[in-house]
Parts: structure tokens; sequence; C-alpha cells
């Protein structure tokens, strides 16, 4: 029994355990029972604030994400623009490298491309401006991925932090450009880019406005699974995030792996810049990114890289927020209700990533006399 | 009244908003939690405060104003503490990972505070623009007498008492942390956590201490906006990217309360710098509000390629720790 020499051990009420393995089955069960436990919690958030019947208000959430063809087309479309970011996170935290500057690499890359549709929108053809947009975009993007690589990989400056700073120096570059780009003058804004000759938008494929966004987004996913699964580059990167020292001793070139990894992931989310600056938006703010790009960090983490998963973990969350902002509307609250839903839905999924990983076990009733 | 004077004390301020948050996030940090929930923690301080306060002064005909600031001063702490107990129980009991969780705090806090900011008055039965004045002027109250002295008044005795709170909690949070015993366990804690276990001193108690009290300071920060340099009133988003300030303070004072003082002065310096440069165009105004972030990363690389010890952030900061995991 549980004594050392005379003294008696207390065993603890709750024993926590890592578990050596758990049926797939099991772990999607816990996820989806804490998706169920975060809806129960927010209808009861909802009904403490609105009084409503709490049917009625998932009934509004599902009509304001999915309720007519545009409303869905604004909920795909939103849903790929997180995946997309997501992805883009994806080799960067695989390599442990805590990127959290994405929402500044999306800016900078819509920067670019807004600034493109801007000065040289009349000047090209569509086509020639549209792919002059994706590199440049791609490109402001690597930059702003490059900047604390570099001074990761050779000095080992906490890169949590300045990632973190580097969002905030796009946001102040975007105001500035604002000034010079307003429309109409005094409003602060930019307004529509080329409203009428829609130069450096994206063409309708397949019929709807946001096809050229699937089918990249897409193309995207695809293309990270497979370089992060069979090339040797991708390889690298998993060896480095297991354990630098192992990543040295297999002679892998640890600071080439970093930088060159970083600029794969800004040059992403510099082009998921563009697609939605050029493919949805069509202008540019400060809140171009819309903290998508921290958003987005959590989705890429909680799905363990898994893109299938990426997808599932976006199309909740859009879907949660496209609906409440329809139902904060049309109960005239205030539509930071959705990050407010989107909060609680995140803790739940977060904390029962715990159940899946550790058993827990109450401390058993002792039977009997020793 | 000179120009440099109003200038030092609007300068001061717009720091100590960013004061509370980053002796908050010291102290977190200084127990090996990274909380990135900060940003989101003050909204939740500054809107429950808020909300207390008007909830009171609905309540009575006749509110008395020490009773308000009791009531808010509560509610901001407590609500922010909250807030810091979800990402306590989240990453230290359940493991999860610590920039995650913060980051999901920050969209929930900042949603929380817009939220029940932009709805409040709605839910009181309309009545428009909400204002708690009777709390906040005593919130506001300069020191009687000592302000009136020219030039030294209006910059050493002319502010609320939070102010003056920011400051003393920031020196003593210092000598806790350089001199008194528990801080010391603090540390080792943060610095390394297996150790300090073996030396059994509680990581799990220490971690959660520290961060939920942090997060309450942290709180009072959003409190003072609203309050003091408001006047009792919330605007969306009116807080801004300052909690993300006050985590660039933590790195600008070298994870020093004391010395966070005079840097959350010089960041609101920065911050308000643009208004006092004569003939500066407005796109130049704009490039100026980067500087407290350009500043940041300056020092974050100063202080990596100096690489000196007793500069670093704490050693397990961001790592999670479980014992039987060693």
């Amino acid at each position: 029994m549980s004594t050392v020499g005379q003294k008696e051990v207390k065993e603890p009420l709750i024993r926590m355990m890592k578990r050596d393995s758990i049926p797939a089955r099991t772990a999607w069960l816990i996820r989806i029972a804490a998706v169920i436990l975060a809806l129960i919690v927010c209808a009861f958030a909802i009904v403490a604030i609105t009084k409503l019947d709490p049917f009625q208000v998932y009934v509004g959430i599902i009509d304001g994400a999915i309720g007519n063809s545009r409303r869905t087309w604004v909920t795909i479309r939103d849903i790929l623009v997180l995946l997309g970011i997501a992805i883009a996170l994806t080799p960067a935290f695989k390599m442990k490298f805590w990127n959290i500057g994405a929402e500044g690499q999306v800016l900078m890359g819509g920067l670019a491309s807004a600034a493109l549709m801007i000065y040289v929108g009349d000047k090209v053809p569509n086509w020639l401006l549209l792919i002059t947009i994706f590199v440049a975009s791609t490109v402001a993007g690597m930059v702003w991925g490059l900047i604390p690589a570099f001074f990761k990989s050779y000095f080992n400056t906490n890169e949590t932090l300045f990632t973190l700073m580097m969002n905030y120096v796009a946001m102040q570059i975007i105001t500035y450009c604002i000034v010079f780009w307003e429309s109409p003058a005094g409003s602060n804004t930019v307004g529509v880019i080329n409203a009428a000759k829609r130069a450096g938008w994206f063409p309708q494929i397949l019929g709807s406005t946001y096809g050229l966004n699937v089918i990249m987004v897409l193309l995207l996913t695809v293309g990270m699974f497979l370089y992060l699964k069979y090339t040797k580059q991708g390889y690298e990167i998993s060896v480095v995030g297991d354990s630098q020292n192992t990543a040295r001793y297999a002679a892998i070139n640890v600071k080439k792996v970093i930088i060159r990894t970083m600029v794969i992931s800004g040059g992403i989310c510099g082009l998921m810049g563009s697609i939605i600056v050029s493919g949805a938006s069509h202008t540019i703010s400060t809140s171009t990114a819309g903290g998508r790009g921290f958003t987005a960090i959590i989705v890429a983490w909680m799905s363990k890289f898994n893109p299938f998963a990426m997808i599932l973990v976006s199309a909740l969350l859009v879907f949660m927020q496209e609906g409440s902002i329809q139902i904060a509307s049309q109960y005239g609250l205030n539509e930071n209700a959705s990050e407010l839903i989107t909060g609680i839905i995140l803790f739940f999924l977060i904390g029962c990533e715990f159940f899946v990983n550790y058993k827990v076990e109450f401390r058993k009733k002792q039977k009997g006399v020793i | 009244m000179d120009i440099i004077t109003v200038f030092i004390q609007k300068a001061i301020g717009q720091g100590i908003g960013i004061l509370f948050g980053a002796s908050g996030e010291i102290i977190t940090e200084k127990s090996g939690n990274l909380n990135l929930g900060i940003p989101g923690i003050m909204y939740m301080g500054g809107i429950a405060g808020l909300m207390g306060a008007f909830f009171y002064e609905n309540a009575t005909d006749n509110p008395i104003p020490m009773l308000g600031v009791i009531i808010s001063l509560l509610a901001a702490f407590l609500c922010a503490a909250f807030g810091a107990l979800i990402y306590s129980i989240l990453t230290i009991t359940f493991r999860a990972n610590q920039n995650v969780v913060g980051l999901a705090l920050t969209t929930f806090g900042v949603g929380f505070g817009n939220f029940f900011g932009g709805s409040i008055s709605k839910m009181a039965g309309g009545v428009g623009q909400i204002s708690v004045s009777t709390t906040a002027s005593l919130y506001q109250k300069q020191i009687p007498g000592l302000s009136k002295i020219p030039v030294i008044g209006p910059i050493l005795f002319s502010y609320g008492f939070l102010t003056y709170t920011a400051v003393i909690i920031a020196i003593y949070l210092t000598f806790y942390l350089r001199k008194t015993r528990s801080g010391l366990n603090l540390r080792s804690v943060g610095e390394n956590p297996a150790t300090a276990d073996a030396a059994g001193i509680g990581v799990t108690k220490y971690k959660y201490l520290a961060t939920v009290l942090g997060g309450g300071i942290a709180g009072l920060g959003g409190l003072y906006f609203v309050m003091e340099y408001l006047g009792g009133t919330w605007t969306n988003n009116g807080f801004g990217d300052r909690g993300w300030l006050a985590i660039a303070l933590v790195i600008f004072a070298l994870w020093d309360p004391s010395k966070a003082i005079f840097g959350s002065f010089l960041f609101g310096a920065f911050f308000i710098l643009y208004i006092y440069i004569p003939g500066l165009s407005r796109s130049a105004q704009e490039l100026f509000k980067m500087v407290p972030y350009l500043v940041t990363i300056l020092v974050l690389i100063l202080t990596s390629l100096r690489n000196k010890r007793e500069n670093q952030p704490p050693a397990s900061l961001g790592e999670p720790y479980f014992r039987e995991e060693r």
C-alpha cells in the first residue's frame, strides 16, 4: 500500500496521466462533446443577455451563416481566408517557430496588392496585373517574415514578441498609406478601389465571384500538405521542430531551415493578403486582416497541422461568427457578440485537448483495513 | 501653462494604463507564463469597473462617490482576475499552449469589453451614452493644494489616485521580486520549475497566484483608462492597442517593474509626440505612431545581441511544466 516507512502518504484525489494512445474515435467524441458543451454555454450566455428562446437564436445563427446564397458565399469566402492563413502558419509552427505576425504579414501583402491596383490599375491587362499582384504581395509577406527569422536564427531574438510587434508596424504603414490613397478626401478610408473598371479584381470563375479564391486556397492546402509530408524540406522542418540539436547532429543547417520556412510562411500570408484585397474587399484598412491572423494561429495549432481538421475548425468558427453577427443585428445587439462566442468556443476546444492527451483518475476508495 | 508641462502631464496620463498592464504581465511572466491575453484582460477590467459603477449609480438616487469607486475597483480587479484564471486553468492544469490560450483570451476579452460596452445602455433601458460622472469625479480628483503649485504641481500632483497606485504597485513589485523570499521562489519557478519543484516550492500554486494577481493588476489599467482618462464613459475599441504596448513595455523594461515606470512615461510620450511636434504633415504623424513598436523591436534585438544574463526573459517563459514529463 501507499506507505513509506511508518508514515502514510496521502494519495491525491485526482491523478492525471499522459495517455499512451487514444482511439481516433474516442478523441473525436471528446472534441464533439466539447463543441456541443461550448454551444450550450453560448446559448446560456445569449439567453441571459437577450432573454430569447435559445433554439430561435440558433436558427437565427444558421440563417445568418447560410440563409441565402449571398450569405453562404460570404461564409465560404471567410472560411477560406482563415484556412489559408492557418495553412501559411503551419510550417512555422511545425518548426516550433512562434509566428504571431500573420496579421502583419497579411496586411503587408494586402498593402502591396492595393498599391498595384491603385498605381498600375488601368495600365496593363488584368491577367498581367493579377500575376504582378500575386508576386508582389507574396514578396511583401516574405520580407515581413524574413526580418524576425533572421534575428531568431542568428541572435536567438525572441520571435513571439518580435513578430507581434511587426504587426503594429505594418498597421502604421497602412495608416500612413491611407493618407495618400484616401477617397473621398478626408474620409480616412480608401474606399472601393477601381470600382468602375474592376482592374486588379479577381475575375468570375465557375460562375462565382469567389471561384478563384476557392481554387487558390485549396491548391495551397494540398500543396502544403504534400510539401510537409513528402519533401526533404518538410522533413527538415519537423526535425528542427522536434529538436534543434538532433537537426544539427544530422547536418541540417538550422539557420537556413528557419529562414527558409519563415519566408514560405510569410509569403503565403502575403498571398492571402492579396486574396483578401483583390479577391474580396477591394479596399485596404488596418482591419483588412481583422484579427484573423491571430485566430488562424489557434486554428493551426488546434488542428495539429492536419489540413482536414483545419477546414473543420475554420468552418465552425466562421460559421458561428457570421451567424452571430446576423443575430446581433437582428436583435439590436452589439456585433462584438461574435468575438465573445468565438472566445467561448475556443476555450472549450483548447481545454478538451487535455482530455484527449491525458487520462484523469479519481482516487479509488480503499477497501478493507490492512 | 507651459507646453512642455502639458506634454509631460499628458505623457504620464497615457503611460499609466500601460504601466498597470506591464506590471501585471511582469509578475505573470516571472512565473514562466507568457500571457498574451493581457490586452483582453485589460478590456475586461475596464468594462467590469464601468458596469459596476454604472449599475450602482443607476440603482440609487444619491450615489456616494466613494462607494462607487470601491465597487468599480472590486469589479474591475475580480473580472480581470477571472480572465487570468481561465488562462491559468487552461495552461497550468490543462497544459494547453500558452500562446494559443493567450490569443484566445484576447479575442474573448476584447469582444467582452466591446459587447457589454456597446450594449450596456440598451440593457439598462436605453439611456443613450453611458456615463458614471459621480464615480469618475472621485477617480479624477487631484491632490488638493499641492496640484496648484506652478510647474511641479501639474507634473507631479495633478493626477487621480490610480496613477499613484500604479507607481506604488510597480515599486513594490520590484521590491517583492528582489528582496523577499517569496519573490525569489517566484523567480525560480519562472527560471527552472523542475529545480524549484525539487526544492519544495509549490510550482502550481506560484504559477496560479502570479498569473491571477497579475491579471487583476493589469485589469486596473483598463479601469484607469475608462475612469480617469476617459472620465467614466466607454468608446468601442477606445483602448486600442495599449494592451500590446503593455507587453512591449515588459520587454523594454527588461522584466523589472520599477524600470517600467519611466518606460511607461516614455511610451506615453512616444504615443502623443506627434501632436506636439510643430509642422508635421498627417502622414508623418502616422509614421511617428510607429515609434513605440520600433523601439521595442530594437530593445528586443539589442538584449539578444548583448546576451547579458540578467536582462534575459525568464528561462522557462512559454514552456509548460508537468512534473512527470521531466
